[in-house]
């Protein structure tokens, strides 16, 4: 399957959970819209802007159908980053309100919400995983929202999202997933998770950067951007809103790239979604057990296509430019998770992450890197 | 080419000038955010020259190597010399190839020195 990622016969690449690298197959329907269809959407009367438009919805039943929503609950962003921050800014939460998210949440799933006016809670970890007890401890009448990622980027671990999604929902509070490391890593069924707000982005699905999808109860929000495209009528007085999700998608929306998610998508069922699991849990479990003996190196965390270590007496970026020098990419420092580090009692480590194009010879590469870093700091 | 030559692992794993000067009279911790290093300058200037010089890190190879050669050249010359020193002339005491995110290691504990007898404000990144 690397012949169909370009980058990837110059690089070995083992930094999906940043970016994935991109298909042939997205990068040509990219090309494609526009070169045949470009034109802007919900406005032309011609048929160009007709079909532009067609195929921008038809990005909307793609995902929709991907994570078995329905596709007037998708709303189209520029990423999770941006996903996350509407939920927090468009709930308008006030004082008396409080929001809990896990102490190993990704910053942006965390500062969006200490923007709000609610009362932040942190709920913390044991034994490497979220607390549950902990979490339900916090939980109070005033609890709004429970903000949870899906899988960390950081160090790999499943937070239980139907038991979480039974606690928030048995105390009438509305849960949000981060799934920015789980959509197009594993079959995602939003409503099998009982989430009431899903968040993800594109590029690190195969798709494009600068586009991500909000699914959920949208109706409870208010927009975070505003203007042309997302109203139904504008006087001096006053504007009244579309309903649905392009209410929500104000300004001319990224069509090309909603395009490019739509034939990741299609590329990903190709592939078969247990396939790409299945693959990339086996390339987890294969680099584990290749560095877990190695003297030097401690495990922070495995599992769900991340590994995350130190080398003793090396700091991440020595590491990381020295694999550099022999063409493997991995990725140093806090991971946007600076709250996590801290209860690692670490200050940043390296993460090698894996995708369904990741081969045992990367891993191999990553090992022989991490030899040579051994050589040096000798 | 390659970043850990001999003469930056030698200053690494030997620095020149490391630890604290108890009676400093400017310090400076400066960090970058990015990586978490750490860098703290203490300075002991007398009649405007650096009388004593001394720094310890947290961080990686290249800002500890980069802040032990900042502090031989500096040591015991006069305090307008540390003010005229560019980034470039980091660049080529190093004489490494520097990729272009490790650049802000480089200059850790330039500016620190510098944000130690200037102030934060004169200080250019
Ligand atoms: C768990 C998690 N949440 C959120 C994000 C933010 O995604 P983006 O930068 O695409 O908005 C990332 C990506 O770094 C992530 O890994």
């Amino acid at each position: 399957m690397k012949e169909d990622f370009p980058l990837l016969k110059k690089t070995i690449y083992l930094d999906s959970a940043s970016t994935t690298q991109k298909p042939n197959q997205v990068m040509q329907a990219m090309q494609t819209y526009y070169e045949e269809y470009n034109a802007n959407v919900h406005r032309g009367i011609y048929t160009l802007s007709e079909e532009s438009t067609k195929l921008y919805e038809n990005g909307r039943k793609a995902v929709a159908r991907f994570i078995n929503a329905p596709a007037n609950k998708i709303v189209f962003t520029k990423g999770a980053t941006e996903s996350l921050s509407l939920v927090a800014h468009g709930l308008q939460l006030t004082e008396k309100d409080e929001v809990i998210v896990s102490i190993m949440e990704h910053h942006s799933n965390m500062v969006p919400w200490q923007q709000t006016k609610a009362n932040v809670k942190y709920a913390p970890m044991k034994d490497g995983k979220l607390d549950m007890e902990a979490l339900e401890k916090l939980i109070t009448p005033a609890t709004k929202v429970i903000s949870v990622g899906h899988i960390s980027n950081a160090i790999g671990v499943e937070n239980p999202i139907k038991e979480i999604a039974q606690l928030a929902h048995s105390n009438n509070t509305l849960l949000v997933v981060d799934a920015a490391q789980s959509v197009g890593h594993q079959k995602v069924d939003v409503q099998e998770l009982e989430a009431d707000f899903v968040a993800f982005s594109a590029h690190k699905m195969f798709g494009p950067m600068g586009v991500g999808v909000l699914y959920g109860k949208i109706e409870l929000l208010k927009p975070l951007v505003t203007g042309g495209g997302s109203i139904l009528t504008v006087t001096t007085k006053g504007t009244t809103f579309m309903e649905g999700p392009h209410g929500f998608e104000a300004g001319t929306p990224n069509v090309a790239g909603v395009v490019g998610l739509t034939a990741a998508i299609t590329y990903l069922e190709q592939l078969g979604m247990d396939n790409v699991a299945n693959h990339i849990q086996e390339m987890t479990t294969y680099a584990t057990s290749k560095v877990v003996d190695l003297p030097h190196i401690k495990l922070i965390g495995q599992g769900k296509g991340i590994l995350s270590f130190t080398v003793d007496n090396v700091h991440s970026h020595d590491v990381t430019s020295i694999l550099s020098e022999q063409g493997v990419c991995v990725r140093a420092g806090h991971h946007c998770a600076m709250p996590l580090m801290e209860v690692l009692g670490i200050n940043d480590c390296v993460r090698a992450s894996f995708h369904a194009y990741t081969t045992k010879d990367d891993i191999d590469a990553l090992v022989k890197g991490l030899a040579q870093v051994k050589e040096v700091f000798a | 080419m390659n970043m850990y030559q001999q003469h930056i692992m030698e200053h690494y794993g030997n620095p020149c000038n490391y630890g604290t000067v108890q009676d400093c009279t400017h310090q400076h911790t400066d960090f970058n955010p990015l990586c978490g290093d750490e860098v703290t300058i203490q300075v002991k200037v007398e009649d405007d020259k650096v009388v004593n010089v001394g720094f310890t890190c947290k961080g990686c190879a290249i800002s500890k190597a980069s802040t032990s050669m900042l502090t031989e050249h500096v040591e015991g010359k006069g305090v307008e010399i540390v003010k005229n020193i560019k980034n470039e002339d980091m660049m080529q005491m190093l004489n490494i190839p520097i990729s272009p995110s490790r650049v802000n290691c480089v200059l850790l504990g330039l500016v620190a020195i510098k944000k130690a007898l200037y102030g934060v404000e004169h200080a250019e990144h």
